[in-house]
Parts: structure tokens; sequence; C-alpha cells
């Protein structure tokens, strides 16, 4: 009787133990520290180095952005003056793509390792809408996540290589800060109250990762000489890779170019 | 501060208020029997020198009397009761005029679906409005309630009405609003950290109003 | 305490911590339980903090982490950890295991006239496993993500699923300590219906056992029945968040009502195990308090056999919005209606049994008059849920809340109240003191209404359970200085509970030193020394002459109470029973 039920119970307790998910826990929030301005990339190891430089744009016709209807949601409402819609897809001028996530996916000599800012990143909830939309990020690198409504806002992490992680900040001023601990392309983040409230982070080992603006227009620097392949990930429209070879500090243009679906 | 239910706003109050304030009697008679008879003894009975208790062991009569008058009470009240939990939960009461919306809850919005301009359900001219409820007034209504991912449930307070969205399951629930007005809807079952923050606005229109509310969705503006 | 000749000196640790003597076990059930009730009262403060006064910031609240608290004010997921918590921690390891694991433990073998229990061993492990599910559950709040937040009842699919709830281990962890409780349940009912139908003494037959006896043994009998049920939910539930299976999962052919069905089938058998104790025990105190024996026994007898049968019928009372067929609706609320008549007889013969009593007004008793009194408040508002039509704007709000706790509080708190210091001097040798008592039973009846009885009123107004902040509905806005009010009553409440936490601590080692029969009172207990030694009255066995409620008998004489174990010049010796084989 003792020797059964000493196996039921550790047969639980082993089922809890290696059944899926990552048991690191995630870090606990950091004391608040004024938000610095968000970087699109943190600074690069070094000054010295070469650049990859581009353009992105999409052939075709960008598809309507849905209208957000924000009618149930008072105080996010009276920011806008025209009514908000969507950021599906961000086109600038003569089709130029914002809000693609550009990052060496190879080339990085292997075992270097780069050490993570301690400057967050910063996330913004204002206006039921995430600022920014699309955000790179290091492993190790804090993202502190910001309520700028005065309303409820949760923020849910949905990843395979990090741990996930649901967090609510139910007023104005609240800030809640996470690191991811593993590279990922992307955490999709999403507020399960406004389920228009989309964002993307891109997690990656080493600080060679960009988004491109609203002239579509990215910037990567910093590089050692070497052959590299970027991936440009859009979340409509997929992924693009480009080659490019770097030989010293000179800065390598490479184009990248959607087709609109 | 409110002291008692909502403000009747369906067809159901009236029967179920009925119920209410006939239980509130009933409960209330025999709270004070119970409560006036355990402070009599209390005082009437209380230990005195030289008193003694009265030694008995009960009285079947006693026993027969009260039993058999709460059972009778319960068996009429169950009666009633049935009689009306059919006309409003069975799916063979909707009416057949009834007008069907769809609302689907999810973590943490109601979305509901309209007919459209042609009022039928399922066409292309139907579209999803969230966290509105626009309905009118006098007219018998059905929603068709879905849920995306946990247990939610529909509660508008003032039509009396409730039921869980269950996922995996299509349940239907039908009213009639009896007023104009804007109402609200909570959500009535816990399904995660926003359970607090479901809440929409329940519209309750004239026909006319409802029909150019309509035709102003299917133009494709938001209110 | 001296031990029987046959055993040889114990040490410390076999006697007071490793023991197998019913009465200790029963003691650390109640020093482990009153933990958990402490717990579950400073879980409660903060949510009636919250609904007091939504997104101030916590008194206090900076000691709490970031997880939980943001600048001081109760985060929403921590709220519904707070409501889950409290439930479960009140449910699971208070109310229950101080009802049963204390009083079923104490006092079955002592009104029997037995020696323990007739298997001790697993006695003690029944012990032991639930320390260890209540170490388990409170570990929910110290692991990643923090406790488990489906509420007490743990609807699925949320609390299948922690990518929807937020609870990733906690939840597995709460899985387990109810597989771990549900066994320690289990094991406790098997020796307390064993115990009462095998070691009775001498002339105690089934219609002189005391009503206590009588109530805990048909609540060992709903125990060891319901209990297996949760257990084998909590495993499926286990099994769809760890090995994959799809139990509660609609999109892959499960059924999230199945999770209701199994919990309910349990719940209400449950509740049924969390009153009927209590009854037992305030049937004895009563009688006591009156100088009368209990008005109509056998009724009272078949009135917890009525409740404990029904009650097994019931449980689709809790579903009647959930989306099954309406008419399994129809069919549970007869059963729930007719479940009234037997807790309603049973309030009147407390009543006959106070009827031309003479009573005393000992801290028992008036506790257990205000059971009589919040127990009949808490069942009459059952009635308006289980009328059907008026369920629909009553379920899930604060009517509910109301509902539960007059008849878990105002009922089963109660009689702990009366119980606790009843007992008292068998357990330790020493009296409470009556003054700290009646103060205590004033305070907490004043404030306990103060804080209970408004709350049928906000859940009228529709208040829905579980809710974080109701003011950010307008329909709520207006009973919002109801809530305020209900929050400082409550407030009261709680600080008036040091009062009783006080008298028991300060009682244990400073009461008064108490007589034989502090009470005279009739039971078996009572003829044995205080503290009631090990093994009792071994290597005897009392012999039994009569009932247990033989107050103010004309055979009497000039005391108006006539213990069970008195032989008179008129009664007869009953028939010697056998030892049962492997007994002290």
């Amino acid at each position: 009787m003792k020797i059964r039920s000493f196996s039921v119970v550790g047969g639980m307790l082993l089922l809890t133990v290696c059944s899926k998910g990552n048991q690191s826990s995630a870090a606990p929030a950091a004391p608040a520290a004024p938000p610095p301005a968000a970087p699109a990339a943190p600074a690069a190891n070094s000054a010295a180095g070469g650049t990859i430089t581009g353009k992105i744009k999409f052939t075709g016709t960008a598809p309507r952005n849905k209208p957000i209807d924000m009618s149930e949601e008072s105080a996010c409402k009276a920011k806008y003056k025209t009514p908000p819609t969507e950021e599906t897809v961000v086109a600038g001028a003569a089709n130029a793509l914002a809000n693609v996530f550009v990052y060496v996916k190879t080339g990085v000599p292997a075992g270097q390792t780069f050490t993570a800012p301690t400057t967050a990143v910063v996330l913004d909830q204002d206006g039921c809408r995430y600022h920014p939309h699309v955000l790179g990020i290091m492993v190790g690198q804090p993202l502190e996540i910001l309520n700028t409504d005065p309303l409820l806002h949760n923020i849910k992490a949905i990843a395979k290589a990090n741990r996930p992680f649901n967090v609510s900040q139910p007023s104005a001023g609240m800030k809640t800060t996470r690191t991811f601990t593993a590279p990922e392309v992307m955490v999709n983040l999403e507020c399960n109250v406004h389920s228009w409230m989309h964002a993307y982070a891109g997690v990656r080992p080493d600080p060679f990762f960009a988004v491109s603006k609203d002239d579509g227009s990215f910037t990567i620097s910093g590089l050692p000489p070497g052959t590299y392949t970027i991936e440009a990930w859009h979340e409509k429209f997929g992924t693009q890779t480009a080659t490019v070879t770097i030989a010293g500090t000179e800065s390598k243009t490479a184009n990248i170019t959607f087709a609109a679906r | 501060m409110r002291w008692w239910l909502p403000d009747a706003g369906s067809t159901f109050a009236g029967p179920i208020d009925a119920l209410f304030l006939a239980i509130l009697i009933i409960t209330g008679i025999a709270l004070v029997v119970v409560e006036v008879g355990l402070v009599t003894f209390v005082i009437k009975y209380r230990a005195r020198p030289g008193r003694k208790a009265f030694y008995t062991h009960g009285s079947t009569r006693a026993e027969v009397i009260w039993t058999a008058i709460p059972a009778v009470t319960m068996v009429a009240l169950g009666l009633i009761s049935n009689h009306y939990w059919v006309l409003i939960k069975d799916k063979k009461s909707i009416p057949p005029n009834a007008y069907h919306l769809g609302v689907h809850a999810k973590q943490f919005e109601w979305q509901v679906t309209y007919p459209g301009p042609d009022e039928k359900l399922g066409t292309s001219d139907d579209f999803t409005v969230r966290n509105q409820l626009h309905v009118i007034v006098n007219q018998p209504t059905a929603v068709e309630l879905t849920a995306e991912d946990v247990i939610h449930s529909f509660f508008v307070p003032e039509w009396r009405l409730k039921q869980d969205a269950v996922p995996g399951m299509h349940i239907m629930a039908w009213f009639q609003p009896t007023k104009t007005g804007e109402y609200e809807i909570g959500c009535a079952e816990l399904c995660g950290m926003g359970h607090y923050k479901m809440r929409a606005r329940v519209f309750v229109h004239t026909p006319e109003d409802y029909k150019a509310w309509i035709a102003q969705q299917a133009a494709g503006g938001t209110e | 305490m001296t031990a029987p000749a046959h055993h040889e000196p114990m040490s410390f640790w076999r006697k007071y911590i490793f023991s197998t003597d019913h009465k200790i076990i029963g003691i650390q059930f109640l020093f482990v339980s009153l933990f958990f009730l402490l717990l579950g009262g400073l879980l409660a403060m903060q949510i009636r903090w919250q609904l007091g006064f939504p997104g101030k910031p916590l008194p206090g609240g900076g000691i709490l982490p970031e997880s939980m608290v943001s600048g001081g004010v109760i985060l929403p997921e921590y709220y519904i950890q707070l409501v889950t918590m409290h439930g479960t921690f009140m449910v699971f390891f208070a109310i229950m295991p101080l009802l049963v694991g204390v009083y079923a433990n104490f006092l079955i073998p002592l009104k029997l006239g037995g020696h323990d229990m007739a298997f001790p061993r697993i006695n003690m492990w029944s012990f032991w496993l639930a320390l260890l599910a209540g170490m388990i559950m409170l570990s929910g709040f110290f692991v990643p993500d923090g406790a488990p937040r489906a509420g007490w009842t743990m609807y699925a699919p949320l609390s299948a699923r922690p990518d929807l709830s937020g609870a990733t281990i906690s939840q597995k962890l709460w899985s387990i300590s109810i597989v771990i409780l549900s066994l320690s349940s289990v094991m406790g009912s098997v020796n307390y219906i064993t115990t009462v139908i095998n070691h009775r003494a001498p002339g105690m037959t089934w219609f002189r056992m005391p009503l206590s006896v009588w109530a805990l043994f048909i609540t060992a009998i709903l125990a060891v029945l319901a209990l297996p049920v949760l257990q084998g939910a909590a495993i499926l539930l286990l099994f769809d968040q760890t090995i994959g299976t799809h139990f509660f999962d609609p999109g892959a052919g499960g059924q999230a009502l199945l999770w209701q069905h199994l919990f309910w089938f349990f719940g209400h058998p449950e509740v049924y195990i969390l009153i009927l104790p209590a009854m037992g025990m305030v049937s004895d105190i009563i009688a006591n308090g009156s100088r009368k024996p209990i008005f109509g026994y056998h009724s009272m007898v078949f009135a917890i056999i009525g409740i404990a049968f029904l009650g097994w019928l019931v449980w689709g009372h809790h579903m009647f919005m959930s989306g099954m067929n309406p008419t399994l609706g129809s069919t549970f609320m007869v059963s729930t209606l007719l479940i009234a008549v037997p807790s309603a007889i049973k309030v009147f013969n407390w009543m006959g049994t106070m009827w031309r009593g003479n009573l005393r007004f000992h801290v028992p008793m008036l506790n257990a008059i205000g059971f009589v009194s919040m127990f009949t408040i808490g069942g009459l508002s059952g009635i308006f849920m289980a009328a059907t039509p008026v369920d629909i704007p009553l379920h899930d709000t604060q009517f509910i809340v109301a509902h539960l706790h007059y008849v878990l509080f105002g009922g089963s708190l109660f009689a702990l109240f009366a119980a606790i210091p009843y007992w008292f001097p068998k357990m330790f040798g020493r009296m409470m003191s009556e003054r700290i008592g009646k103060v205590h039973f004033v305070l907490t009846f004043i404030f306990y209404n103060m804080t209970f009885f408004p709350m049928h009123i906000i859940g009228m107004g529709g208040q829905m359970r579980r809710i974080y902040d109701p003011t950010i509905y307008d329909f709520l806005k207006p009973q919002q200085p109801l809530n305020v009010f209900i929050s400082y009553s409550a407030f009261a409440l709680f600080a008036v509970q040091f009062l009783f936490a006080f008298n028991f601590l300060w009682s244990l080692k400073f009461g008064k030193k108490a007589p034989q029969n502090p009470w005279e009172d009739n039971g078996l207990e009572w003829s044995l020394p205080n503290p009631a030694p090990h093994g009792n009255w071994a290597p005897k066995t009392p012999n039994v002459y009569r009932g247990p409620y033989e107050f103010s008998s004309p055979e009497a004489g000039n005391k108006d109470f006539l213990p069970q174990t008195l032989k008179l010049p008129t009664d007869r010796d009953p028939v010697p029973v056998p030892l049962p084989a492997g007994g002290h």
C-alpha cells in the first residue's frame, strides 16, 4: 500500500517535471527606469566594421489594412483624429515596405558571443496599439513594456524557443520588464482585450538586425568581414533572403523586394 | 444605490421577478418563524434557579407537520418554476419569427455577427461588430452562442438573461426586449485575467433606428 | 498521560509527531487546518480590498512580488489567484479537515467507547498525506507564473490550458495535490466507517450513538464515494496538460462540460461533507445547552441519511446555465428543492430541543444557536437558485457568494467555534476562556452579518463573481458603496478572529484546568480524565446503558444529566462484545 501510493505520487511528480515547456523562469520585473527612446538596433559591438543597407519594397497593390473599431474603448478612440487601421502592411511612397525585420541569418562566425545592452527596448501600448509594431531585441536584453492607456491591456507572448508569458497592466503608467533567453524569429505579442493589437519581436543573439522604416530603408552595421545571408521577415508577405559579402569597413547595398499577397 | 433587481427590460423579467418575490415571501416567512422563535426561546427558556427542562424525545405529529408543509411548498414551487424554465431555455420555445444573431465569445471580447440588410445569417452581407449588441425593441431575438477558447457566459441583467458560451457547442438563447435604451453585457463565467473587462454595450432600438444602423454598418461605417 | 501496561515508553517523535493515536492525529489536523484557515482569511482580506477599493494600492502590498502587485496595486491575474486559492484552501485544507480530520478522528473512538480507530497506521498516513497535499498546494504561489487561477471549481478548458490561464506549473501541482488529498480522505473515511460499524462498546447500539457520530459516519460514506471522482477528474486534467490527452478539449473530440459533471458530482456531496459533521456536533451541543434530549432523534438520523442520499442527485444545479440539456435542469431542480426538506426538519428539531429547555448559554451553545440562525439563512437563500428561472439572474453573482458563505461560515465555521471550545478540555485538559469566547461570538455574529448579508443585494443587482473591478460597469457603479461597506465589515470580522486565536493559543498553556465533565454532558468521552489518555479506556471497555441525550431525565434524580455509561440500579449489563483482532 505504501509502495503503491509512493509510485503513484512519484509518477505524478515525474509527469510534471518532464512535461513539455521551458522550465526556466522569466526574469522578474526590474525596478522602474526612465524609458529611453526605442532603438531599432543596439549599438554595435565595434564602431568599425562593414554595413549592409538597403531598401525594401513590394510589387503589386498594397492590400487595404482593416479599419479598427475602437468605439467600445473610448479612451483609445479619443487619441485618433482619423480612424485607425491595422498595421498589417505599412506601405510608404513607391511601394516602400515598413516594419520588415531584417537580420543576419548565417555568416556570423560560430562561437562568437555578444553581450546584450542593458538599455531596454521599450514597447509602449498607446491608443490601444503597440509602438513599435515590429521590434528587434537581443537575447538577454530587457524588454520594457509600458502602458500609456488608462485601461486594461494584457501582453501575451507566444513563443516556441522562449518561455511564453501573459501579464496584465490594468492602468496607465504600469511597467513590466521581460527578457528572452533564446533566439527566436518571431515572438508574437498580442493583447486579448483588444484583438487587433499585435506586435512582433525578433530575438537575436547578436546585434546584427534592423527594422525597416517608413521609407523601406534599413541599416545593419558593425559587421566583421565575411559572407552573410540576411533574411527579411514580413508578417504578411513572408520571408526573402539575400547574400552579401563584406570585405572591410565598406557599406554594401542589398535591396529586397516582396511580392504582395 | 441599488437595493433590488435591475429594472425589467425583457418579457422574462415579469415572471422571473414574480417568482423571485414569491420565494422571498415564502422564505421570509420561514426566516421570521425561525429567527423570532430562536430569540423567543433564548429569552423565555433561559436557565433560572429552580427551573427544569421539559423531558421529551419529540413529537411524531410535529415531525409530520414540518415535513409535509415544506415538501408541499417545494413541489408547488417546482411545478411553477418548470413552466417558465421550459419557456425560457427550451429550444422549441424560441419563437419562429425570432431575429437571429451570432455571438462569439473569446478572451476577452464579444464578437456579434449581424445578418445584414438581407436579414439572413450566414450570407455574404453579414458583418461582425466588437462588443456591441444591437437589437430591436419588442422583437424576439435569438443568439447563437459560441466560444473561441474557454467557457464564457452571456449575461444581460435587465433582461434576466444568462447563458454560458462553451467551446465546441452552439447554444441558442432567446429574449424579447421591452424597453429601448442602452444596457451592458457582463461575462458571468471566469475566463481568465481579462474576465472583468469583457464588457459590451447593448443598444435596444426602434425598428426604424435599427434599420438605419444596419444600413450604416453595411456601408462600412463604424459608429 | 499514562501509557497502558503493554506499551513500551515511546519517544517524543513517536508519541506526538508520528503518532497513531487518533486523538493526537486529530490535534495535528487541528493545528495545520487552523493555519490554512488563517491563510484563507488573509487571501480574503486582499480580495475585499480590491473589491472595495479597486485599483488602490494594497496596504503592505509592497512585500508582494511584481508578478502579483504592481506599484502596490493588485493585478488582475493575482486577483483571480486570490479568489481561486481562497476557495481552495478554505474548502479542502481548512473546513473539511477541521470538521472531519479533527473531529471524526478525535470523537469517534471516544464517543463509541473504543481504544482507537480500526486502522491506526492508515490513520496516521491520512494526516501526513493531507499535510503533503497542503504543502504542494501552497507551493503554487511560489512557482514561476504563480498560483492556479481558474476558480476553486477549476473549470476546463481554462484550467486545462496554461496558455490561456497563465498558470503553467501550479495548475499541475493542483492536480497532484488533489490526488494526494483524495487518497488521504479515503484512508480516513475507511477508518471512520469501519470503526463505527465494528468498534462500538457493549450497549452502544446504532440508535444510541450521538448525532455527531452519525453525521461523521454518513459523511465518511460520502467522502469515500465522492473524493475518488474528484481524484479521477484531477488526473484527467493533469493528463490533458502533460501527456497530450484531450479529455476537455472540444477541438480534439473532448468535452468542456465533462469537467463540470465530474467536478460537481464530487462537489455537491462535498458540500454536505462540509455541513453534516457541523450539524451533528451542533446537535450534541444544543441538547447539552438546553438540558433536554434532542427533539426527534430518529428524524434527525433519517434527515442526515436523506440529505446524504439526495446529495448525490443534485449536482446539476451548479450547471443550470452551463448549456446542458434544459430537461436535465428540470430534474435537478426537483431534487434540489426536495433536499431543502430534510434540512428544514433539522432546523425545526433544533428549535424543538431548545423549546421548554433550561438553556445554558456557554460559548459552545451560543455558537451553536448562531449556527442554526445562520444556516437557516444560507439554506433559504439556496431556494432562490434551486428555482431554475430565478437562477438565471442569480447564477455566478455575489448572491451565490452570500449563500455559500452563509452555509460554510455562518454554518460550518460557527459550528467549529462551538466544537473547538467544547472539546478543548478533552484534548488539552484546560478550558478556553468563556469571557473572551462570548465577546468573540457577539462581535463575530455582528460583523459576519454586516459582511455577508449585503452580498445578497449586490448579487441581485447583478454583480458577477470573480470580477476584479465592478466599477467598470455602469449598472454596478451605484452599488459600489455597498462593496465598500462589506469590505470594512470584513476587515473588522477578520480582526475579531484574533480574539479566538489568542483564546485558543493562550488557553493551551494558561487556560483554567478543566474538571472531568465541565459541560455536565452524557457522552462517553466525559467518563475519561482530561486530557484523554492514550488508549482511552484500555484495557477495559465501558458499558453503555442508554442513549446520549438523557438530560433532565426523571431517572437522573437531582441532576439534569445522565451519562451513557452510568449504571443505575435498574440497568442490566449489555452483552460483552469481543475485542476486534489486532486492537489495543
